[in-house]
């Protein structure tokens, strides 16, 4: 038995499933934008079904490829199909089997290549943040630099600074409390180690507060998401290994992350892919991904919000559903409920919370245009709302969402749940 | 012959808006029905005025290519595949709304426009589109005028052609035309809007829609009524409808969709019923609540098992599941979902069901059934396998008599989902030859050289 990430065969019951009913037109952001069947749901399991009954041909680069490059993998179809479809697994699949067969971009294959060899990496970003001065231009008021130069970046985008120090640098790997409840291993993942580390401190911050050990173990690496969702299923499945080596000897009650997609590669896709593995990491994927949580998750759930330890927070926020993290790990209502507990703090829903900012990673590196199309919906939704900070579950919507404001010309501070939730303690004190 | 009208098209419209890769072609080739033959057309066009249409319809002429134009392609009797070859007409980006005249109760809208759109702008003013298609949030207003789709309000509300009042269509040698207006009153001549509502795309274009619009209902109850007996159910629709209570929807499932749809979703169903009706009553509040009152004792008058009535919002979401989870479960138990429309008149539903039945018996098939028994729009679904020619056979047969036995029955082939290519071989069944003669004496006088959707309903004599 191979998986379906080896084997695109593997693939045809979830595309029996398909009844071409065409639901999928109503959510896909894509095609709300282009209008065009080869981006939706229905019409690319159509160019699969057509692979494997040979009707279609595919190379690197052509037409195959191009239209199932052109996917957020943000759920909202999968969500949305009656018939159950997992069309994000056709995808990955049929990605797995591009990359396989006819070899990956030779830019992906360096950056993957740099992505597993994690001092490597490392070593790059922290010289990135030594230099990044010289090729940025700071903006005046969001939190993010737009380039001097080409630097492989759209000249019209802005990125928020890479940290001076990152986040896994600036704290002992154990974090001990007095009288722990519970002792949890974080996994911090690359946006939150190299730029938003103010996300990463509190986190720390909160879960001390609530007497919770934190155990940051060495050696993790990029959870292999943007790894495996270009296909590069052999590079993935390294980087899983790497990672469930650095956390397997930790003793902890939950892996906690802050990202729905690190999140969902620990809680699904760290399984689906060493599945068949013959060193039985496939049952040590299986047995971490069991104790995976969201941060909001951990603190509603295995927690509770005190709100004894709550202070006032005088502000009107919205908040933003990632969809790895709504969709993908079903975290949604936890992220809200912190913020209505916070006193002082008003919430206002925006309109389609759950629809994807348009970021998806690297889709808006490749597809600037298109991103930034899907991303204006957002920026109007949250300008509806009237509120003065965003929030959100996730680092790479926190980008998305900067750039996103840069160009609409709004100048609201996003943050991440757990930084209102720290605030709120900190106003307490 | 197909290079030179590419190379046309492009300069009229732009290498954008010409797509030829055979990944689009492909995308291009099939709608939502199931077990259909598929064409890859030639090039696949998406204009962006009514201009470039008439333009495109032109060259069409010129190199005599056939021209097939396509919505969301959610239309369920195969009338979007390009059987022919040619010209895949994609109307989505026509998709304004140019008009909401609240005063006369009137839309003007651009075929591309999704239908929920148009309820999404016209409910600020109180006013609603009735045609209420299952594929309300994806079809266009287009393919729902051209296939004259109905839906689940069709017992009070009727169908799309009830809501037509007008329209601009490109016809097939490039001339345009309008029909119909705003007025409520409107008698002059040949009734040429109904003629263009539910043709399919074979008589002409439609680029501009005035549709009707009505108030909103302010209030509605929903029900669910339970039955170990289907003549019981029958008698109940019959005496709802007796009772002078015509609800907005009156549905029902029969107990293969039942068991089915438990089997999926485990949300209690009793799966010994036969069947199970859903009603919605809706409309003024004081109406509503003495109209449910009534259907509530019909169907303890007639024997109902359990009756349950929503009291909130969630409870009628809770008895809407089981009606929305039929098709999607009875899809899940195999791949191929063969899906008719056959209708006939509300008394018959109990015959026709047991035909069902029957039929499914004969030919050692699952036949699932739920659909619109308030209008007597029934929904036989064959659960299948497409690969399976031997079983695809017996699927064939029985679909024949689901036909046979409707129309012996006093109905139709289709009640919302058009005729297409699916149900073309039996529309002499229904129309006589004399009848069909007089359709294709109509697609030939306005579509002598048959460009427009070939294939589709009537073909050449």
């Amino acid at each position: 038995m191979a998986t379906v990430y080896d084997s695109l065969k593997e693939v045809k019951a979830e595309l029996m499933k398909c009844m071409k009913c065409g639901n999928c037109q109503e959510v896909c952001p894509i095609y709300l934008e282009v209008r065009r069947e080869p981006t939706v749901a229905r019409g690319k399991i159509k160019l699969v079904e057509a692979v494997l009954d040979e009707k279609l041909a595919y190379r690197i680069g052509d037409g195959f490829a191009e239209k199932l490059a052109l996917c957020l993998t943000c759920k909202a179809c999968n969500a949305k199909c009656p018939c159950g479809v997992k069309v994000d697994k056709i995808i990955l699949a049929a990605r797995s089997a591009i990359a396989r067969e006819k070899g990956l971009h030779p830019i992906k294959r360096m950056i993957f290549s740099v992505l597993k060899r994690g001092g490597l990496f490392d070593l790059g970003l922290r010289t990135g943040a030594l230099l990044q001065g010289l090729a940025f231009k700071k903006h005046p008021t969001l939190f993010a630099g737009s380039p001097r130069f080409p630097v492989g970046l759209d000249m019209r985008r802005v990125v928020p600074p890479l940290a001076s120090t990152p986040l896994r640098q600036q704290f002992p790997k154990e974090i001990k409390v007095q009288n722990p409840v519970k002792r949890v291993a974080l996994f911090t993942g690359c946006v939150m180690n190299y730029v938003y580390t103010d996300q990463g401190k509190a986190i720390i911050d909160v879960l001390k507060e609530n007497n919770v050990e934190v155990v940051i173990p060495e050696g993790q690496l990029c959870c292999g998401a943007p790894v495996y969702i270009h296909g590069d299923v052999g590079t993935a499945r390294e980087m899983a290994k790497a990672n469930i080596d650095a956390f397997s000897p930790e003793k902890f009650d939950y892996l906690v992350t802050a990202c729905g997609t690190c999140g969902g590669s620990w809680q699904h896709y760290y399984q689906e892919l060493l599945a068949e593995d013959k060193e039985g990491y496939g049952d040590k994927a299986g047995e971490i991904g069991k104790k995976t949580l969201d941060i909001a998750d951990f603190i509603v759930k295995m927690i509770g919000l005190d709100p004894k330890k709550l202070g006032p927070v005088e502000r009107t926020v919205t908040y933003h559903d990632p969809c790895h993290l709504n969709r993908g790990m079903g975290v949604s209502k936890s992220p809200r409920d912190i913020l209505k507990a916070i006193p002082g703090l008003t919430f206002k829903e925006m309109k389609n919370a759950d629809r994807c900012c348009g970021g998806a990673g690297s889709f808006s590196l490749t597809h600037y245009d298109l991103s930034m199309d899907i991303h204006k919906h957002k920026t109007e939704a949250i300008k509806a709302t009237g509120a003065s900070q965003v929030v959100t579950g996730c680092g790479a919507c926190r980008m998305q969402l900067t750039d996103g404001f840069n160009r609409g010309n709004v100048n609201l501070e996003i943050v991440h749940t757990i930084m209102l939730l720290a605030e709120s303690y900190r106003n307490r004190k | 012959m197909v290079k030179p009208i590419i190379d046309d098209l492009i300069k009229l419209l732009g290498k954008d808006n010409v797509l030829t890769t055979r990944e689009d072609l492909i995308c291009h080739s099939f709608d939502a029905t199931a077990d259909m033959p598929s064409e890859l057309p030639d090039v696949v066009v998406t204009p962006h005025t009514k201009e470039q249409i008439v333009e495109i319809v032109k060259l069409a002429n010129k190199y005599m290519t056939p021209i097939y134009t396509r919505g969301s392609g959610t239309n369920l009797s195969g009338g979007t595949i390009p059987i022919n070859k040619g010209i895949v007409l994609s109307m989505l980006n026509l998709n304004k709304i140019l008009e909401i005249d609240a005063e006369n109760l009137t839309a003007t809208v651009q075929p591309g426009l999704v239908i929920q759109r148009l309820n999404d702008a016209v409910a600020p003013y109180g006013l609603m589109y009735p045609p209420d298609p299952g594929t309300v949030t994806t079809a266009t207003m287009g393919g729902s005028v051209a296939e004259c789709s109905g839906g689940l309000r069709g017992l009070k509300y009727g169908v799309t052609k009830h809501y037509i009042m007008g329209l601009e269509v490109v016809m097939a040698d490039g001339s345009v035309v309008r029909v119909g207006g705003k007025t409520v009153k409107n008698v002059t001549g040949y009734d040429l809007t109904k003629l263009f509502v539910g043709s399919e795309g074979t008589l002409g274009i439609i680029t501009e829609i005035t549709a009707k619009l009505i108030p909103a209902p302010e209030y509605r109850k929903t029900m669910m009524a339970v039955f170990s007996d289907l003549d019981k159910a029958a008698n109940t629709i019959r005496d709802i409808i007796g009772n002078k209570v015509i609800p907005a929807t009156l549905e029902i499932l029969d107990n293969v969709t039942i068991r089915t749809v438990e089997n999926f979703m485990k949300i209690g169903l009793p799966v010994q019923a036969e069947a199970i009706l859903l009603i919605e009553v809706d409309g003024i509040k004081e109406v509503v609540l003495k109209e449910a009152e009534i259907v509530e004792e019909i169907c303890k008058k007639n024997g109902a098992d359990e009756i349950k009535v929503a009291q909130t919002d969630a409870e009628r979401d809770g008895l809407w599941t089981a009606r929305r989870a039929a098709l999607p479960a009875l899809a899940q138990v195999k791949p191929t979902t063969v899906l008719e429309d056959a209708t006939v008149p509300r008394s018959k539903i109990p015959d026709m069901i047991k035909a069902l039945r029957e039929i499914a018996k004969k030919y050692n098939l699952t036949i699932g059934t739920f659909g619109h028994a308030g209008d007597g729009n029934l929904h036989p679904t064959i659960l299948t396998n497409a690969e399976d020619k031997e079983e695809m056979e017996r699927v064939h047969k029985a679909v024949d008599e689901i036909f046979e036995v409707a129309l012996k029955l006093g109905g139709t082939l289709s009640g919302e989902h058009g005729i297409g290519m699916a149900k073309a071989k039996y529309l002499e069944w229904e129309f006589g030859k004399a009848g069909l003669e007089v359709m294709r004496k109509i697609k030939e006088a306005l579509d002598p050289n048959y460009l427009l959707n070939p294939g589709k309903i009537v073909g050449r004599g």
